[in-house]
């Protein structure tokens, strides 16, 4: 591509709310106080359940939804505030992805990949090299006069992300733009994405359901329950220092590691009296999660550990592993002690007897 | 059949096609940037003007509910002000025209309002104005179903082509009246029925062709 230096913008959300009226006069309140800063560069994936309040969050970035209270920041250009032409310079600035990728039935892969140069006026001698370039970098050089009913979904969403980045912008926005795909081409999708943040430079927010997708290329994420963000941070961090019940539910469906049904049935949060269990939630980090440290737990304070469920993966670079055991319960202060000092962390579940 | 009825024929034949013609591309002219207006006007659409979009709404629907007989005839004031004459087949293209002006702008609405959401989306994403939004993707993206709906509505206009004879206009149905019907000459009658037949199926025919063709959401219209 033409450009090697990084260009990507900051992206920041100040004190931002954001409320619907409905037909019958009441009020729903989308976003509450939502602060969140995206460095220039990054990959941010925001990640909640349906209705949380990601997909406005995200289409306040390019004026699609404008903020109720509050500031949103797009390389320092107030886009809530942002009308008319100065809007739609703002836009151009800003490529979006679409889970249903939103491409023009009508249109040929070339046409599709034209039309926002077209909308931004630029000549049409200068829009064919620009698209046939942005064709082979998405890998569809033979598909660039097929129409989108003649593509797989994957390919469709190629096409989507050459469009989005025809006028160069120095963002890109990704909504759910995974979710309609296979696993497999989920992968080659996200690659994609990635290669696009290295060599363009440019920041990259997407919103998703998926915890693995913020795992495979999120550098930073935030987690967004009822309006509210409830953690952020780099990726590594909130995957190993979450508190939040929200992440909680989101990390185990990622490393899939849950307690089996025939525990966390009987699963009690306090502890009651005579011979009881109790169970921990061990997580691995850093240097760390390669040691065999259940072992010498074993060995140096002679309990015997209950394996219930493990992972070990990876977030970027770094190793992350995931374990859930139980001991005996007069021992759990002392084992968790122990473990805590050799850089691991607990937390307790709950007993069993 | 005389030489001279046949002679007859063809020059009714000749009026009907120029009366539907210049009134499907007269009604066209008016009815689809009106089509498109009210497909995007509602509250919160991209032209939104919610007032003016109901009161054309309701121009709209009254144009539609009058007979078109009734509407002829109601017209003739206005027909003679802008042609000099209520008779003939340029007067016969003002009720004409009048008449598809609606029908065309309400198939047009339909069309527009099929372009799935999520393009428009796009097209406001990709930094579009709203007039860039109608020409370049709602238009296009309708344009298959449109060609239709034109077909429908030069079908429709044949057979009020034929309306116009009785009040003086010319063509196919006039012809039938004067001659089938008033002079009693059932060869005639059957001949302006199947002309009219004949250029029906062929209207049909050609508008489902291009609509196919102007349609890329099918593969089967590849070579692929």
């Amino acid at each position: 591509m033409t450009r090697t230096e990084p260009t990507g913008a900051s992206i920041i959300f100040e004190n931002v709310g954001k409320s619907f009226s409905g037909a019958d006069g009441t009020g729903v309140t989308a976003l509450k106080d939502v602060s969140l800063t995206v460095d220039a560069g990054a990959i941010c994936g925001i990640i909640g359940r349906s209705g949380a309040g990601k997909s406005t969050l995200l289409r306040m970035v390019n004026g699609l939804e404008r903020p109720t209270n509050g500031t949103v920041l797009v390389d320092g250009r107030d886009v809530g505030r942002a009308r008319g032409a100065e809007l739609r310079a703002i836009r151009r600035d800003v490529g979006m992805i679409f889970q249903h990728f939103n491409l023009m039935a009508q249109r040929s892969v070339f046409d599709n990949i034209a039309l926002p140069l077209e909308i931004a006026g630029i000549a049409p001698a200068r829009i064919e090299p620009r698209v046939n370039e942005l064709i082979e970098r998405v890998g569809l050089t033979t598909h660039r006069d097929r129409f989108p009913a003649e593509l797989s979904g994957g390919q469709k969403q190629r096409v989507g992300i050459a469009r989005a980045l025809a006028t160069k912008p120095k963002v890109l926005l990704s909504d759910e733009a995974t979710s309609a795909l296979d696993p497999e081409t989920t992968q080659t999708v996200l690659t994609l994405l990635r290669d696009i943040s290295r060599d363009l430079g440019l920041t990259i927010v997407l919103i998703t359901h998926e915890m693995a997708v913020v795992r495979d290329i999120a550098s930073q994420m935030a987690v967004i329950d009822g309006g509210h963000i409830v953690e952020s941070g780099p990726t590594y961090d909130v995957f190993i220092q979450s508190a939040h019940p929200t992440t909680r539910s989101f990390l185990s469906g990622v490393t899939g590691v849950t307690l089996p049904a025939f525990l966390s049935g009987r699963l009690s949060k306090q502890r009651n009296a005579g011979d009881q269990q109790e169970v921990l939630r061990v997580t691995f980090a850093g240097p760390h999660a390669t040691d065999p440290m259940l072992a010498r737990l074993s060995t140096d304070l002679n309990v015997s550990v209950n394996i219930l469920a493990g992972a070990i993966e990876e977030i970027g670079p770094h190793p992350f592993g995931n374990l859930l055991i139980s001991l005996d319960a007069d021992r759990g202060a002392e084992a968790r002690a122990y473990l805590e000092r050799h850089g691991l962390l607990t937390e307790v579940l709950g007993y069993v007897r | 059949m005389s030489a001279n009825v046949i002679s007859l024929l063809i020059e009714a034949t000749l009026q009907t096609c120029y009366m539907v013609a210049a009134s499907t591309i007269l009604g066209t002219l008016f009815g689809l940037p009106l089509g498109v207006f009210l497909a995007t006007s509602q509250r919160g659409e991209l032209l939104s003007a919610p007032l003016v979009n109901k009161v054309l709404g309701l121009i709209v629907n009254a144009a539609r509910s009058v007979p078109f007989i009734i509407l002829v005839v109601a017209i003739i004031p206005f027909t003679r002000a802008l042609v000099g004459t209520s008779i003939g087949t340029n007067a016969a293209i003002v009720p004409l025209t009048i008449a598809a002006t609606p029908f065309i702008a309400r198939l047009v609405e339909n069309s527009i309002r099929e372009v799935d959401a999520g393009l428009i989306e796009a097209s406001r994403a990709m930094g579009a104005t709203p007039f860039q939004i109608i020409r370049k993707v709602l238009i296009r993206e309708a344009l298959p179903g449109i060609m239709l709906g034109l077909t429908l509505a030069v079908v429709s206009l044949i057979g009020y082509s034929a309306m116009v004879g009785a009040v003086g206009g010319e063509g196919l149905g006039d012809l039938g009246i004067r001659y089938g019907y008033q002079r009693f000459m059932p060869d005639v009658m059957l001949a302006v029925v199947a002309i009219l037949i004949v250029m029906v199926q062929l209207v049909q025919s050609v508008g489902e062709w291009i609509a196919a063709r102007v349609d890329k959401r099918a593969a089967r219209n590849r070579g692929h």
